[in-house]
């Protein structure tokens, strides 16, 4: 039994994930059914029809020529009587969806909410997926002078490197450790085991990043079922609680940003939800952060008070968020290895972290897992969120 | 010194007539790109154009290797985020003879293209930044 130090806000009953990857001649809307028929099949309780709101992150409607998804999304559930709502936030869509579905539940007004987040990339050549992507970037300064979204984080790179002395290596080893911890999540995009010297071999996309420190196009749906906390045993012995849930920005433009080495947007967000939750960085057992470049993930180390600013490099080389580290990070595999369909990562950390937190995890569990963290961000980090969790059995 | 809105489209008309020009608080004096019509330090909505001179430092860069279709042509191009001498800082292409070259810290002066003689959707000429010959 967890001493809670607040009030639950949400509970998750279930959740549900499709394979990631190239998931060829399917549609967004079936992508997405897949992931709920996992999150009815966790539950038997649940009676689809209970579910009142959802809330569906997508980043574009682009990729299928496809908007207003959320009605048709919930067609495809069969959920004639629930009402939905598309979330956009770039890349932090489904994050945003969940920091609202939580809200929804904590408000009073909703007794069972669905968050998910669904993206359908692969269809695409990597050019027109490259080009969709960077409308997430600021158009009339960033993208009119030829910056893509590895151009960004390689920006935010060469000033962590000058500033800090971080390292191409240290850089190249979260790409080991997230490759390595996909090989363990049979539902991850890419199996493959990585080393140091191949992520520094690969080809440069916008040096210092190569090809290997960059997260991965896929397709892939993710959702979460919440309901108020005092429902949960309805559902499910193993309920997981949100206690913390914040949101934070910074600037579209980095070059307007009061730091290029630290994102206000995490600061603020991971404050917020530390703040609500009333726990302290030290307390997390386990984290699914944002990797979509190498870099990234060393940054959040930082930001998110896992260690001081400049010593993210040193955190990962010292082996603290590898498994049988102190805060393991993105054991699912992360964007980088796990894959990133845009709109579904924010709700793909949630699935993750519930399975953690109730022992489902399988080969990749962390023991005695009690309190998680997501961190999920949107483009160049103008929007991140941050929720914590924490086991309810 | 100018009457023209404070917005992006003045700022790139500016740039047609080979001007870099940002705004200027003139409650607390900060210089900001681009332009808009509040302060992003004090709120205040009392601004000014001001010209930039046009030199500053470089303050972080990326070589792109793999670029979007319409700088294919380029790749591989350096970009960077340029901290101008009066306080404003801009993303932009930096043309060196040699990559070699670039460093955090090097002092670079912008330089205009030619009007974009596209006919599409955004009409606007490009800056760019080039090393400060000593």
């Amino acid at each position: 039994m967890v001493i809670l130090m607040r009030e639950p806000l949400a509970a998750i009953v279930s959740a549900g994930l499709s394979k990631f990857g190239k998931l060829t001649g399917k549609y967004a809307r079936e992508i997405f059914a897949e992931a709920f028929m996992e999150a009815l099949d966790r539950c038997p309780n649940l009676d689809p029809r209970d579910i009142e709101v959802a809330f569906i992150g997508q980043m574009s409607g682009s990729f299928e020529h496809q908007e207003h998804n959320a009605p048709i999304i919930l067609e495809w559930l069969n959920l004639p009587y629930t009402e939905g709502v598309r979330v956009e936030n770039a890349c932090a869509s489904s994050g945003v969806a969940l920091k609202l579905g939580t809200t929804a539940i904590a408000s009073g007004l909703y007794d069972v909410v669905l968050v998910g987040g669904v993206e359908k990339m692969t269809h695409r050549s990597t050019p027109e997926v490259t080009d969709i992507l960077a409308m997430a970037a600021d158009f009339p300064l960033e993208q009119w002078h030829g910056l893509t979204f590895p151009g960004l984080y390689a920006l935010m790179a060469v000033a962590h490197m000058e500033k800090y002395g971080t390292t191409e290596e240290q850089m190249a080893l979260v790409a080991v450790k997230n490759h390595k911890n996909a090989l363990l999540n049979p539902k991850a995009h890419m199996h493959k085991d990585v080393t140091v010297d191949k992520v520094l071999s690969s080809r440069v996309i916008a040096w210092p990043l190569k090809l290997y420190d960059c997260s991965l196009i896929s397709d892939g749906a993710a959702c979460i079922v919440l309901t108020k906390p005092e429902l949960a045993r309805k559902y499910t012995d193993t309920p997981v609680y949100i206690i913390g849930s914040g949101q934070g920005h910074d600037t579209i433009g980095l070059y307007a940003r009061e730091s290029l080495t630290s994102m206000r947007s995490t600061k603020i967000a991971a404050e917020r939800a530390y703040k609500m939750a009333k726990i302290e960085p030290k307390d997390i057992d386990v984290a699914e952060v944002h990797d979509c470049f190498t870099i990234a993930e060393i940054m959040e180390y930082e930001d998110l008070g896992f260690c001081k600013p400049g010593e993210g490099g040193k955190l990962v080389e010292e082996g603290v968020t590898w498994p049988g580290g102190k805060i393991p990070v993105n054991m699912s595999g992360g964007l980088k290895a796990k894959g990133h369909p845009v709109g579904a990562t924010g709700a793909a950390q949630a699935y993750e972290i519930y399975l953690q937190l109730t022992g489902q995890a399988g080969k990749r569990q962390v023991s005695n897992a009690t309190i998680g963290l997501t961190h999920n961000l949107g483009g160049s980090g103008a929007t991140a969120v941050v929720h914590i969790y924490v086991r309810g059995d | 010194m100018s009457e023209k809105p404070f917005t992006i489209e003045s700022f790139y008309e500016f740039c047609k007539e080979k001007k870099l020009m940002a705004i200027k608080c003139r409650k607390c004096g900060k210089v900001f790109e681009p332009p808009r019509i509040l302060c992003p330090k004090c709120n205040s909505r009392e601004l000014e154009w001001i010209e930039l001179k046009g030199e500053g430092k470089l303050i972080t860069y990326t070589i792109i290797h793999v670029a979007p279709p319409r700088f294919a042509h380029l790749a591989p191009y350096a970009v960077g985020i340029v901290e101008l001498d009066e306080g404003a800082r801009l993303p932009g292409i930096i043309k060196v003879d040699s990559f070699k070259k670039l460093r955090v810290g090097m002092r670079v002066k912008v330089e205009f293209e030619d009007e974009s003689e596209s006919e599409e959707w955004p009409q606007w000429p490009r800056y760019y930044f080039k090393p400060v010959e000593n």
